[in-house]
């Protein structure tokens, strides 16, 4: 079977693309946020798309993430594909009674009566120095509810696709970007590329432990995959793509295979995504683990601005190598200390 | 005119700017990072605000708050190490520029989601009225402030329970790269205050002395009447939003207009006709802000980073 046909592309690029491609495919699409518009977006990622589709369908909104956020969710109850850009997701918190209290529950408490197609997207977790209240990752904090979808691509290929389905899909979804990602480039299938959302995909196999992860941190535990297979030690890198639905049986797969799971995770360790990860194997797959599911985090404090207390904050790749050796009894643990 | 006064409002506006001038040095030198928003042009409006208020009297602020932090404490030193991200910043490295604070002087941030602490501030005013104190908070925020929903129910808030709060809009024209006319539906923000109701008055922002003044009748109105007040100061912001934004979105030509009123050319030549000081004498002032800049720059360069093993520290009391 040939390759397809493809590009190299940004992640800016891929997901502009997903949005452009699907709103000459649909007029009920429209884009809103921030910025959007003639600033050509925050982050450039909506860069003329004003020009192509005008005013009426490319907003500049005001500071007012509850307003226009609830806007896109009247919209879509009436029958507009709205995709809503937070300039980022931290700001979404100033919406979070929008999207937790009316755009999650619509639906089931009408009975089905009414569809939501809504997206909600924009970067968010840590980008280097951006102080505590501009770093957070919450995709934990939206996974959480029932009727929300939550998807964070890690390439620029994955994030067309999945934005795709993103925006065709009938539910409200948290698609989840990042800052530092926006100028990572990658290949890019030609033509129509629509990916399944809550389909994880494996990006490095591996039989000896197996990384769940996503976003951002597949890049981190793809770095520490390269260096531990250096050391004979061959980690399996499952990129979730898609944290609700959760692709449970792809997670089984690999950890019966390897029976040793380290879920890496931006944000805080306390009721997080990684946590339903652990709940699930030690659920389904008990007997398949040879050793305790471990998790690599944020460390559990708000993000400090200092980079060298940063760099402790975040997990890096050394901190999942680390992880990984002392499950495999490679190195004693770490004396109890901070991190 | 008490020429002290108006030469320390001089002093003031130039350590503002020259401090941030090395800021934005330091920033492209990569030695400060993460997001810097420039207050540059707008400098009158701190200084003339928080030079009316009492010391006791709260500040309450964004995340473009160095010059609210300086003319509040002074300290540039405190400032230029926290923004170098340095144990011996105001907040130990911690907060970084957006989320400077002193709760020695009264200084209470620092706050970086655009109208979230407007209630923040309310609630401050809401403890000196409950403690009998007569303490008043200052709050500044943007013209990007007014249409968030956090706004309105601060300013509702103080008005349906008589908190004494001024209020400040500090109006650049711009919600970072969206003029006003097109992100607000009215045009002088402080016909907002009508509604809830509280006093509004709209004031020169560029002009430091008279902003203090506009400050001073409004903190007497404020202890006189017991309610809260809106000042709506109209200004302009010389940079863009932040370091990153070129501020493409606007003419060299209107950014030139505005530069012909740089507050503290205004105080200047204010000074020079009323023979309060000789232009050498304003050089040598400035000269001596360079100096006291300089002095921040080499202690923050010179400061150590937070100690790793304080980075679990301050979560919880």
């Amino acid at each position: 079977m040939s390759k397809p046909e493809s590009r190299v592309l940004t992640f800016r690029e891929a997901l502009r693309e997903a949005m452009v491609e699907e709103m000459e495919r649909d007029p009920s699409i429209v884009l809103m946020g921030e910025e959007v518009g003639e600033y050509n977006g925050a982050y450039k990622v909506s860069e003329g798309m004003l020009a192509r589709f005008g005013e009426t369908r490319v907003l500049d909104t005001p500071i007012a993430e509850a307003g226009f956020a609830g806007v896109g969710i009247g919209a879509a109850m009436v029958g507009l594909r709205p995709i809503v850009e937070f300039m980022t997701w931290n700001f979404s918190l100033v919406a979070y009674d929008q999207l937790v209290n009316n755009a999650a529950k619509l639906r089931y408490m009408t009975n089905g009566q009414f569809k939501l197609p809504i997206v909600f997207r924009g970067p968010g977790g840590s980008a280097h120095a951006l102080g505590a209240q501009h770093s957070q990752a919450v995709e934990s904090l939206y996974a959480h509810i029932p009727g929300l979808k939550v998807v964070v691509p890690s390439i620029p290929a994955d994030g067309k696709g999945l934005l795709k389905s993103a925006i065709r899909d009938d539910n409200p979804v948290c698609f989840m970007e990042s800052e530092t990602m926006y100028a990572l480039k990658g290949e890019v299938p030609d033509g129509e590329h629509v990916l399944p959302l809550g389909v994880a995909d494996v990006k490095r196999a591996g039989r000896d432990v197996t990384l769940v992860t996503w976003g951002k941190m597949v890049h981190a535990s793809l770095t520490a995959a390269g260096t531990l297979a250096g050391d004979g030690v061959e980690v399996e890198v499952l990129d979730l793509r898609t944290i609700r639905p959760l692709d449970t049986e792809a997670i089984l797969q690999s950890v019966r295979r390897t029976h040793r799971l380290v879920i890496v995770q931006e944000g805080w360790p306390f009721a997080g995504v990684a946590a339903e990860v652990i709940a699930v194997v030690t659920a389904e797959a008990f007997d398949e683990l040879d050793a305790p599911p471990v998790r690599v985090t944020n460390l559990d404090v708000p993000m400090p601005y200092a980079t060298n207390l940063e760099q402790l904050v975040v997990p890096s790749a050394e901190r999942v190598g680390a992880a990984v050796r002392t499950m495999l009894g490679l190195v004693a643990p770490p004396a109890a200390k901070a991190g | 005119m008490d020429a002290a006064l108006v030469l320390d409002l001089y002093r003031q506006m130039a350590l503002c700017r020259r401090f941030e001038e090395a800021a934005a040095r330091a920033y492209q030198q990569g030695k400060i990072r993460g997001f810097l928003h420039l207050y540059i042009g707008q400098e009158a409006v701190a200084v003339g605000a928080i030079s009316a208020a009492a010391p006791t009297d709260y500040i309450v602020s964004t995340y473009r708050e160095h010059a609210h932090y300086l003319a509040r404490t002074g300290d540039a030193r405190a400032a230029m190490a926290e923004l170098f991200g340095k144990a011996t910043g105001c907040v130990g490295g911690r907060g970084g520029s957006m989320h400077l604070f002193d709760a020695s002087q009264r200084f209470l941030g620092g706050w970086a989601i655009v109208g979230g602490h407007v209630p923040i501030a309310a609630r401050v005013a809401f403890a000196s009225k409950y403690r009998g104190e007569p303490d008043v908070t200052l709050c500044f925020f943007g013209d990007g402030s007014a249409n968030q929903g956090a706004f309105h129910e601060g300013l509702a808030l103080a008005s349906l329970w008589r908190l004494p709060v001024v209020f400040i809009c500090e109006n650049n024209m711009y919600a970072m790269g969206t003029p006003l006319y097109r992100t607000l539906s009215v045009q002088d923000v402080s016909v907002r205050a009508k509604g809830y109701p509280m006093e509004s008055e709209i004031v020169n922002g560029d002009d430091v002395l008279e902003m203090r003044e506009a400050v001073r009748h409004a903190l007497d109105r404020v202890r006189k009447t017991n309610e809260p007040f809106f000042l709506e100061a109209k200004t302009y912001r010389f940079r863009g939003h932040s370091m990153s934004d070129p501020a493409k979105y606007r003419t060299r030509e209107e950014v030139e207009e505005w530069m012909q009123r740089d507050p503290l050319s205004i105080l200047a030549q204010r000074i020079e006709t009323l023979g309060i000081a000789t232009p050498e004498q304003l050089a040598q002032i400035d000269t001596d802000m360079k100096a006291v800049v300089q002095d921040a720059v080499e202690f923050a360069e010179s400061s150590a980073v937070p100690a790793p093993d304080t980075v679990l520290d301050h979560v919880e009391a």
